[in-house]
């Protein structure tokens, strides 16, 4: 079963089972605007919530990517590294940044479910 | 989808006024290639004699192939840079309204002056007694910005505002080493709105970062810098004007909060052009400021030469000031290059670094008994130097005063001007030298910053600093500064109030494909970004040459 969670910084995490593929949501990535360079951190990197996880870089300005969650990185995606627009083009699905192994799922229950992080956004605006 | 619309990688079809030309060239916009492909390797602008045959003792190292360089008679040279100088937008060519940056005019004296023999062919390595009057030159500049500041010193070499931020920070880390707290006091506050150099200077000097919110006017909270301070704290940095043009009106209360929590003051002067001759940042309880002599008082930058970035310090940093610096004794102006040198010419010898510690009007310029080092080879921008002490001396005193007054006016001029159609982030308020929008009013209208800039080119305007700062959502940051005239500021007043206009009135047209006009359409910035060409090679040839037809 998916679980899909976002943090106010605008990072999404989709949990599977006990790993979750993290990465930036449709709004941060339009925001950000044409994104050319993603820097993502080593495999087994312990990391903890909040901690800087990755770096994104855009036309128009450099941002740090938080972990939503505590976790040892398990996976990146490395095809950003060669095709940092998947993040444009799909934020939610090819343009995943890395997978963590969550420490403690607890943490997720800090974090918005969908419903609540479409209002947190259209209360940006 | 702020910056994936609008922005065609090929130019749109080619209008009437667009048709191409055989040349590429058109009207009289020249379009010029690179010097590698006009030169042959046979032609050259001088005519050398053959040398007599020799043996080389190069050995291994002797080249193996033709090193390329492009071969031109002396009237394609010239031409070629004079091309090149015309495709370049300027100062001297009209308003140049880039917030942040400071573009004003370069009097013509002040270049005049920077050429004079005696301070534009000395060298830094001559003897000092042949350069009296260059010293002379730096010391008579040192003592006007210790004056326009209320500093104690002001340490002259570094090279820009960055380095000028190092200077400062490394001022503050020696002042920590020597009061045994280096090693904890690891933490600089840095205001969300900083200019972005702030955190990476804080952060390459060893420090770790910690970020201010701004409150809802832009300004910093003293409140706010208050719930951060503890004895971890080495410093703040603060821009004052901050980056949003707004003059941070707590700064006295946040340099006393932060000195009774022992930590140092750093602000960042690059606005100071704002405030010069109406407050001193030493009344403001300032620890150490870099001043860009390059916008504050003009001297050419951005492209057209180099900045300079003195650093004034605070009786509590001055002691550890870099050499080199100037002391006067009975043969005159002499420069201290060595801090040893610094001690043994000192009358109380090293026991003087103890007592002369935070002693108010101790003698100038202050002795550094603890420089901290060196930052540059020799003593500055010498050129620099020239120019800004000319501005000074030809605008005086009253002069500075009403250049940071009239700097203000212009800016507030354009806001009063605007406001009724552009959004301001921070609600409608006085601004200082710079004055902020963002886009709240183009919400909806199919139009971006990017576009409203790249429409201003096609009129003729270079756009204004866009998308900085971070804190303004789409931020358009304009400084007119006090150069221009009513005219000048009423034209592009108009210019953006018809843009405006087009906005409101739903003609995109005008926005999606700007600049039209332009010798280049909108160019790809994120393949530029993505796939930057960094090196040219021959295959890679831009302009094609035109084969006639017949």
């Amino acid at each position: 079963m998916t679980t899909i969670r976002y943090t106010k910084d605008h990072e999404y995490i989709r949990v599977e089972g006990d790993t979750g593929l993290v990465g930036i949501t449709d709004y941060a990535q339009a925001q950000l605007g044409d994104i050319v360079f993603v820097e993502l951190p080593k495999v087994g990197k312990r990391l903890k919530r909040g901690d800087e996880a990755a770096v994104v870089e855009s036309v128009k300005a450099a941002s740090e990517v938080m972990a939503p969650v505590s976790g040892d990185v398990v996976a990146v995606n490395d095809a950003l590294e060669g095709t940092p627009g998947l993040v444009n083009a799909d934020a939610a699905g090819e343009g995943w940044f890395l997978e963590l192994r969550l420490t403690d799922t607890t943490e997720l229950d800090g974090l918005m479910d969908e419903a609540a992080y479409r209002a947190f956004v259209a209360s940006l605006d | 989808m702020l910056m994936t619309k609008g922005r065609p990688a090929q130019a749109v079809a080619l209008t009437a006024e667009g048709r191409r030309t055989f040349t590429s060239n058109r009207g009289l916009s020249i379009e010029e290639g690179l010097i590698f492909e006009i030169g042959r390797p046979e032609v050259t602008g001088v005519d050398l004699e053959e040398p007599a045959p020799f043996e080389h003792r190069l050995g291994a190292c002797e080249r193996e192939s033709a090193i390329g360089l492009p071969g031109l008679s002396e009237p394609e040279a010239v031409r070629h840079y004079v091309r090149l100088s015309q495709k370049n937008y300027s100062i001297d060519a009209g308003i140049y309204p880039l917030g942040s940056c400071t573009m004003k005019h370069n009097p013509r004296l002040d270049e005049a002056m920077a050429r004079l023999p005696g301070f534009a062919d000395i060298h830094p390595l001559q003897p000092q007694s042949t350069v009296a009057g260059a010293l002379e030159l730096i010391h008579e500049l040192s003592r006007w910005l210790v004056v326009l500041t209320g500093m104690e010193a002001v340490a002259m070499s570094p090279k820009a505002g960055a380095h000028g931020e190092a200077c400062g920070m490394m001022a503050i880390k020696a002042a920590l080493l020597a009061r045994g707290e280096a090693a904890t006091r690891r933490i600089v506050l840095v205001p969300e709105s900083a200019h972005g150099t702030n955190p990476a200077t804080a952060t390459r000097i060893g420090f770790e970062v910690r970020s201010v919110p701004a409150r809802a006017d832009g300004t910093l909270d003293v409140a706010e810098v208050k719930a951060r301070l503890d004895d971890s704290v080495a410093a703040i940095m603060l821009t004052n004007p901050n980056t949003c043009g707004l003059f941070e009106r707590d700064i006295a209360l946040i340099a006393e909060a932060v000195h009774e929590a022992g930590g140092y003051f750093y602000c960042d002067g690059a606005n100071l052009n704002a405030i010069m001759g109406k407050c001193r940042p030493g009344d403001l309880g300032v620890d150490a400021m870099h001043i860009n002599l390059h916008k504050t008082f003009s001297t050419p930058h951005g492209g057209g030469g180099p900045g300079a970035g003195p650093v004034v310090l605070s009786s509590r940093l001055a002691r550890f000031a870099p050499v080199p610096f100037l002391r006067r004794d009975e043969a005159g102006l002499q420069l201290v290059e060595h801090a040893q040198e610094a001690l043994d010419h000192d009358d109380l010898g090293p026991a003087r670094s103890k007592v002369v510690s935070g002693k108010p009007g101790s003698t100038f310029p202050h002795p550094a008994l603890e420089a901290f080092g060196r930052l540059t080879a020799f003593h500055g921008q010498m050129g620099m130097f020239v120019r800004a002490l000319a501005y000074m001396l030809s605008h005086g005193a009253d002069g500075l005063r009403q250049a940071a007054e009239d700097a203000v006016l212009s800016a507030n001029y354009i806001r009063a001007s605007l406001r009724d159609l552009l959004s301001q982030p921070f609600g409608d308020h006085a601004c200082m030298h710079e004055v902020l929008f963002d886009d709240h009013w183009l919400k909806g209208a199919g139009v971006s910053t990017l576009d409203f800039a790249k429409a201003m080119i096609d009129e003729g305007f270079h756009p204004m600093t866009i998308y900085f700062p971070l804190v303004a959502h789409g931020a358009m940051l304009i400084e007119p500064t006090e150069s221009e005239s009513k005219a000048s500021l009423d034209l592009f007043i108009a210019t953006i109030r018809d843009l405006a206009h087009s906005v409101r009135d739903g003609d995109t047209e005008r926005f999606q494909h700007a600049p039209s006009l332009a010798p280049r359409r909108r160019l790809d910035e994120t393949r530029a970004a993505r796939t930057p060409v960094l090196k040219w090679t021959k295959q890679g040839a831009a302009l094609p040459s035109p084969s006639p037809r017949r």
